[in-house]
């Protein structure tokens, strides 16, 4: 473990991604100290630009933008991480049963990750947040149930390549359950490229989310940056702020989500950093 | 004056002097000058362009250019001849007779006739046309010859007068109609009318093209040579479009109303929110009467105090509205600014919600309801924030819930709604336009457009009933009047704003918008200046 964060700290990129990551934190979660009450409501005159009083300026309603970055940040890492976790959740679980039990329920299962890997995802996640109507619970399915496919073939691959290893079958000819042998013995082993994975799963989630909501498809009670860009584009030649601030925000968010998930991902594969850096 | 007693340079010095001030006279006058094509935007693309079959605003906006009806409206919706060159009304109000112009001919070179009235007002508008259908079947008309035709009534029907315009009652060729199918006649995808411009083309995803009419009726009229009609999928395009000059014409919902207030400081354009009194359209945010807490009048009047109606106008329409006091639109001849009123005032809403009983929780909230927006874009968005926004302040917890239109129609359609926002065309008179939203009889469950409020209040059944078989402009207003006064008083809905939808032009274009029904004139006397 120490070692694993000794490794991460030598890579500056993965560093400055962590400490992005820990701000915007930072900004979620202090959101409603600095900006306590509904961020949806007025503060001031519609459409000032920046100035002391509001750093990043109001929008059409006289709604404070710096408040709105801040509020939205909540939202933007609760979709994140929550339908990452979902996301991995089911892809390790079908992955994990395709990749195990071989035969007719591989099968099954590739064709079925396979049906949901044709459909353009995007499209399909739109249809499921119009079909269920609006809101952050069906984001969170929307996101969850297209990105999850990706997953279960990493997970069934990682699956199929240990099973034949000599300590599973050391432990089937001990009598150990499957489940148990699934849960504590593959598992762990398999765990580093879900991990980083999912990380970078939380990047793509934000992506989406901001995409769903700038479509006018996010939920209309909660603030986020998507719906703060696609609510003021059509003002964009008279008030700029109101979509640069929260674009910045997702870019930043996006940015940093992606430099930990590779900082992730050359320490927990030391041997791979190491191959790198001698080829190059 | 005498020219032939001046001699010598003098002389035609003088003459010359006086040729070059007619000259100067007739620039200052501006004759209309012939040629030019137009090109308006036009958005979405219309399903059709026979109006009655299709009323949809883009349907209307080419429609009327090819379509005449008998008469057409001046901005305070006093009639005007077109295809009738002169109307008596007799005085029991019960016969109505057209004169009808003579030198009228169809594009396809038929004349017209008394009979393509007759077969327009009897048989197409009852069979095809939705809105006036009701009108048109309290009517009897008879052709004494081909150029009169009279309208019968069995008893008063004030608002009839007012429904001979080319969207109420277009005039459609008989030949080509009578004993077809009209819904699926060849000629509905090259309609053939009596108006300054003829279809030419239609090409899908593109344009609509009509050339000029040359033989029509008023001579030298139209000026322009032909109009193209763009569509434009999106709204920024659109104002650029206008901007760069490639488009002399936007109206409506064309533009984002920001934008429009960008392009009201541009020389080269031109701003007006006249032109719509035909349609007079209100918005405003209705609640289900049927339902708790809206049931009790105490709350629709807190609902009232609780929205600040002049930042609704200022702030989410950019000033392109007018605070809207009651069901009539201040344009219509029937308005009366004698009505409750409901100035902004959350202290005064708070003290009814307390005097309901709704007495706020720890968190500040009454009661929560749900609001089910106008799902027509940023602007429909922007209300629904503000009124989830300003009832929060005054503790009536609102949650948005986000539709799409055909389910924002459904839902408050079959009633299953607590609040909605909404507009509607009030249209030229408060029987057809106003009456349907409040008659405890046009509550028809399933059919949008309706009393789906559920507002149900006797006395004002009888005024509407009372007022629409009247003659008498004067005693109409006076029942119209006191219908307002109640139903101001007890918020059948709250209104919000009468919209001024914007027509934005090129200043070289003139004649755009010259009577009630502006954009949606026929366009003969519209012409560019040089």
């Amino acid at each position: 473990m120490r070692g694993l964060l000794r490794r991460f700290a030598e890579n500056p990129a993965a560093t400055a991604g962590l400490i992005m990551l820990a701000a915007i934190l930072f900004a979620a979660l202090t959101a409603s100290f600095f900006f306590p009450g509904d961020p949806m409501a007025p503060r001031g005159a519609p459409l000032l630009p920046p100035d002391g009083r509001f750093p990043f300026g109001t929008d059409m309603l006289g709604r404070d933008v710096l408040a709105g970055v801040f509020h939205g940040a909540r939202v933007s890492l609760l979709i994140g991480f929550l339908s990452a976790i979902v996301s991995v959740l089911i892809g390790v679980v079908v992955g994990a049963a395709a990749g195990f039990f071989d035969g007719a329920v591989d099968d099954v299962l590739v064709r079925v990750t396979e049906f949901f890997q044709t459909i353009p995802s995007f499209i399909f996640a739109i249809l499921l947040v119009a079909i269920l109507t609006p809101g952050v619970t069906s984001i969170i399915v929307a996101i969850a149930v297209v990105t999850w496919p990706p997953i279960a073939r990493l997970a069934r691959t990682e699956f199929m390549a240990l099973r034949s290893r000599q300590f599973v079958e050391a432990a089937v000819l001990a009598g150990v359950p499957r489940l148990r042998i699934i849960s504590r013995e593959i598992l762990p082993n398999a765990v580093t490229p879900l991990i980083v994975m999912g990380s970078l799963l939380v990047a793509t989630a934000i992506l989406t989310e901001s995409s769903l909501s700038f479509l006018g498809l996010g939920d209309p009670n909660h603030i986020s940056w998507g719906y703060m860009i696609g609510s003021s584009r059509t003002v964009f030649r008279q008030a700029w702020w109101l979509s640069v601030f929260p674009g910045c925000a997702i870019v930043l968010t996006v940015l940093a989500i992606n430099l930990v998930g590779e900082g992730l991902n050359d320490a927990l594969n030391p041997h791979l950093k190491g191959r790198v850096k001698f080829e190059s | 004056m005498r020219i032939e007693a001046l001699n010598g340079i003098a002389g035609r010095f003088l003459i010359a002097l006086m040729a070059l001030m007619a000259v100067g006279i007739g620039l200052a006058k501006a004759d209309p000058v012939r040629g030019g094509t137009l090109n308006s935007t036009l958005w979405p693309e219309p399903p059709g362009l026979i109006i009655g079959i299709n009323l949809n605003a883009p349907t209307l906006l080419p429609a009327t250019k090819i379509f005449e009806g008998l008469l057409t409206y001046d901005f305070n919706l006093n009639p005007e001849p077109m295809l009738a060159k002169s109307w008596e009304v007799s005085k029991d109000g019960l016969i109505y007779t057209f004169h009808l112009r003579h030198n009228v001919k169809w594009h396809d070179g038929a004349p017209f006739t008394s009979k393509d009235v007759v077969f327009s007002l009897t048989k197409f508008i009852p069979e095809v046309h939705s809105r006036s259908r009701a009108t048109f079947k309290r009517v009897q008309v008879t052709a004494p010859d081909d150029y009169t035709v009279v309208v019968t009534l069995k008893e008063p029907y004030g608002p009839l007068l007012r429904s001979f315009d080319a969207i109420s009652a277009p005039i459609v060729p008989a030949h080509i109609y009578e004993g077809t199918n009209y819904r699926d006649n060849p000629a509905n995808r090259h309609p053939i009318g009596t108006g300054p411009f003829k279809f030419d083309e239609w090409k899908p995803g593109q344009y609509i093209h009509l050339v000029r009419n040359d033989d029509y009726y008023i001579k030298g009229e139209p000026y322009l040579d032909d109009i193209y009609y763009r569509f434009i999928p999106d709204s920024a395009s659109r104002a650029l479009a206008l901007e760069s000059g490639q488009v002399q014409l936007a109206t409506q919902n064309d533009l984002e109303l920001v934008d429009v207030k960008r392009l009201n400081s541009n020389p080269s354009l031109k701003v007006t929110t006249k032109g719509w009194e035909w349609g007079s359209p209100i918005s405003w945010l209705e609640m289900n009467i049927r339902r708790k807490p809206f049931d009790d009048v105490r709350f629709r009047k807190a609902v009232m105090y609780a929205l600040d109606r002049n930042f609704i106008r200022d702030t989410i329409f950019f000033g392109f509205a007018k605070v809207a006091t009651g069901p009539i639109h201040s344009s219509s001849p029937f308005y009366t600014d004698d009505v409750t009123k409901y100035a902004y005032d959350p202290a005064k809403a708070k003290a009814l919600l307390d005097e309901m009983g709704l007495k706020p929780d720890a968190d500040g909230v009454r009661v929560k309801i749900g609001l089910l927006g106008l799902p027509y874009g940023e602007m429909w968005d922007r209300l629904s924030q503000y009124i989830k926004q300003a009832l929060g302040a005054v503790g009536v917890e609102v949650t948005l819930q986000p539709s799409d239109v055909a389910g924002w129609g459904n839902r408050i359609a079959n009633w299953d709604v607590d609040m909605s926002t909404t507009y509607l065309t009030t249209l030229s008179d408060p029987a057809l336009g106003v009456a349907r939203t409040y008659l405890t009889d046009n509550q028809k469950k399933g059919v949008l457009f309706t009393n789906t409020s559920g507002y149900s209040n006797p006395e004002v059944d009888k005024l509407f009933a009372e007022a629409a078989s009247l003659p008498d402009q004067d005693k109409r207003k006076a029942l119209y009047d006191k219908a307002q006064k109640i139903l101001t008083d007890q918020v059948a809905l709250a209104w919000l704003v009468e919209l001024q939808w914007p027509t934005v032009y090129s200043a070289k274009l003139k004649n755009v918008v010259i009577n009630g029904l502006g954009p949606n004139g026929n366009f003969a006397s519209a012409y560019f200046e040089k």
